[in-house]
């Protein structure tokens, strides 16, 4: 009966049925090929560009092979600074995230009854149907001189933190939020219930029970959710614009280098700063087994 | 000017073109544009095109989107059925980059971006005998050394004029008088004080210390040697303990005068005329002088519309388009006819056509290594340099 069939199928189905390698690559040809030309090709581009040079006046870029722009940018004092700065405002976006998305990711995963635990994850996921652009400008009205934030801790003697690095962590934190909160939630969902009764029957309180048993279940997750905030906060630049006052991260040298000082060789060589970081922050991170969690 | 009410029709219009511009449309009918490649001028013009691309500063083409009663564009896509599309830029290197991209036929360029795109090619010399506008232009904005080159005319001249200081009038007292309260005495509007984000402004620091530090010895703020950067350097760098931000894009500066998070810093007319009574807010110009502007409106060397290009250069030179565009910005016209059209005293108050005051206002132009101020001792600071250093000051 299966010899009769497979004598009336067409010669090239059978032979894509015997040949398992070629039928994989036809398959996966079309991807790779997106991959390797539009993704991989575009990122080397970009890479090689960081080793040619610019004249100055006519702005073209030539191709000259220099390593001019990656010793500036190693060893200049402005691009050191700004690194730093850029690094410290992604640790501190990430841990305000992850302080934020832990509770609510606990509740969400076990506490809440499954109707409000639906409706927990679309309220998680609704600023992310609003423009990114549009959030970043609702935070800049928010934390002016006579915006929102001011009028409500004003009678309390407060102030606005009004433009500058604060206020892009605040603005940042609030964006990369929901990024953060759903990989904890989904690693929360696979802790069991009955280890956390387990470990009520055994005498641990809450506080207890959290740090020796969810915790180490957990810390994958928590890393998947720390890549997406640490690695979207090292490549932003429009909200350091927006809101960031007069500081400026790596991404607004990037971005001035291209637009502004029309300097495409410089602005790669930047641009390598960031990728650099968040290869190490990976390889770190892998030996945790957290990337099986993204 | 008056808004064409009536429904377009194709006879109309071309009725209109023929009527308007004459010697345009007379010049030649089936004739290819200029087939320059990136260089020539045209010599002769052909059919319109049907539409023109162009990118200039916000507020020199309006076509009645931001305020109704603000329009000068529909009047030439009446005239000459070009319709127009166009893009506003907020800093001269972004024009600079976005004309690399070709998606566009004119430019409005001032003296910091003119030079530049004419060494680079991408501007082609511009034959104003095929702009009978051009006639009417005052004689000492022509053939400048930012809007020619190698006697050739890169473009038509469309209005200079100041960038001026705005403070609100409740917070900054009294009426600050002196660049002085965005400079030495900036701590005073600390978090509050706003700067031009573009290398350029440290013209503005030049300008400021050729009045306050003599010793100095700048004679030209885009002519600055080594020693004399620096102190312009450290000046902004001390300036920038007490900026709240910097702005390039104008409806940023807007809504922070409008908020109160900015209450002292240079900007532009437009930028006043725009927050209008939104804000306690005042301009002027300080005695130290003032950068400024003198823009051109020059034609891409691979300009796709060419003919609508030509077109549009002679319509926004004429006495009646020059006057809109360049009250509504608030500067002085390019036009010597212009403000027969302009509202009462407005081009007095930009001191139009005043060849003397017109040569206090030190125009943007490109920093090079050859000092523009004529020195042959030092090599001076160039445009990239001052990319550098103004990464450097903004930290």
């Amino acid at each position: 009966m299966t010899s009769e069939t497979s004598a009336r199928t067409h010669p090239a189905s059978a032979f894509l049925h015997r040949h398992v390698r070629v039928r994989l690559g036809l398959l996966l040809s079309a991807p790779l090929l997106w991959l390797g030309l539009v993704y991989i090709a575009a990122l080397a581009a970009l890479l090689i560009t960081a080793f040619w040079t610019v004249d100055t006046f006519t702005g073209q870029v030539r191709i000259e092979w220099t390593l001019d722009n990656i010793v500036t940018v190693i060893s200049g004092s402005l691009y050191q600074a700004v690194t730093l700065r850029t690094v410290g405002v992604a640790v501190v976006v990430t841990l305000i995230d992850i302080a934020v998305a832990l509770p609510i990711a606990f509740f969400m995963a076990k506490v809440a009854s499954k109707r409000w635990q639906r409706i927990l994850v679309i309220a998680v996921l609704m600023p992310l149907w609003a423009s990114y652009l549009v959030k970043a400008y609702a935070w800049r009205s928010v934390l002016s001189q006579d915006g929102i934030f001011a009028w409500l801790v004003e009678p309390f003697g407060g102030s606005t933190p009004g433009y500058g690095l604060h206020a892009a962590v605040i603005t940042l934190a609030y964006l990369w939020l929901p990024y953060v909160i759903l990989p904890i939630y989904a690693g929360l969902e696979r802790v069991p219930d009955s280890l956390l009764e387990a470990s009520g029957d055994l005498g641990a309180n809450s506080w207890r029970t959290f740090r020796s048993v969810v915790l180490p279940l957990l810390w994958p997750a928590i890393l998947a959710g720390s890549i997406f905030s640490f690695s979207l906060t090292l490549g932003d630049y429009i909200t350091v614009n927006i809101v960031g006052g007069t500081s400026q991260l790596l991404g607004n040298l990037v971005y001035t280098n291209v637009g502004a000082a029309n300097n495409l060789p410089l602005a790669s060589a930047i641009s390598l700063v960031p990728i650099a970081i968040i290869f190490v922050y990976l390889a770190a991170v892998r030996r945790t087994g957290a990337l099986s969690n993204l | 000017m008056k808004r064409f009410a009536t429904p377009r029709r194709s006879a109309a219009m071309l009725g209109l073109a023929l009527l308007a511009v004459p010697t345009l449309t007379g010049c030649g009918t089936a004739t290819s544009p200029p087939d320059d490649g990136g260089g020539g001028e045209a010599s002769e013009l052909g059919e319109f095109e049907g539409q023109v691309s162009l990118l200039a500063w916000p507020g020199y083409v309006e076509d009645g989107t931001n305020d109704p009663e603000v329009d000068w564009v529909s009047a030439f896509e009446e005239e000459t059925g070009c319709t127009v599309s166009s893009k506003a830029y907020g800093t001269s290197d972004e024009a600079f980059s976005l004309m690399k991209t070709g998606d566009y036929d004119v430019v409005a360029a001032s003296g910091d971006a003119s030079l530049r795109l004419v060494a680079a090619g991408d501007v082609a010399p511009v034959n104003t005998d095929l702009i009978p506008n051009y006639e009417g232009i005052y004689d000492f904005l022509k053939m400048q050394s930012w809007n020619s080159a190698d006697g050739e005319a890169y473009g038509v001249p469309h209005g200079y004029g100041a960038n001026l200081l705005m403070y609100n009038t409740e917070v900054v007292t009294p009426a600050p008088t002196s660049w002085d309260v965005v400079f030495d005495g900036s701590s005073a509007y600390k978090g509050a004080v706003t700067a031009y984000d573009s290398p350029i402004y440290i013209a503005d620091a030049a300008v400021y210390l050729m009045a306050h530090q003599p010793e100095l010895g700048i004679e030209n703020p885009y002519a600055l040697d080594e020693t004399q950067l620096a102190a312009a350097v450290e000046l902004l760098k001390e300036q920038r303990q007490n900026v709240g931000e910097y702005w390039s894009d104008y409806l940023k500066s807007i809504q922070a005068f409008e908020t109160g998070d900015t209450v002292v810093g240079t900007t532009w007319q437009v930028i006043r005329n725009a927050i209008g009574d939104g804000a306690p807010v005042e301009v002027v110009l300080p005695e130290e002088g003032a950068t400024g502007w003198s823009d051109t409106w020059m034609i891409a060397a691979e300009a796709k519309n060419p003919n609508c290009a030509y077109a549009w250069l002679n319509y926004i030179a004429s006495p009646e388009a020059n006057a809109q565009a360049t009250e509504y910005f608030g500067e002085a016209p390019s036009n010597e006819a212009a403000c027969a059209f302009r509202s009462e005293g407005s081009c007095e108050t930009f001191h139009a056509g005043d060849e003397e005051y017109a040569a206090q206002i030190w125009y943007w132009s490109t920093p090079i290594a050859e000092c523009l101020d004529g020195r042959t001792d030092v090599e001076c600071t160039d445009y990239s340099q001052w990319t550098t250093a103004w990464q450097e000051i903004k930290g």
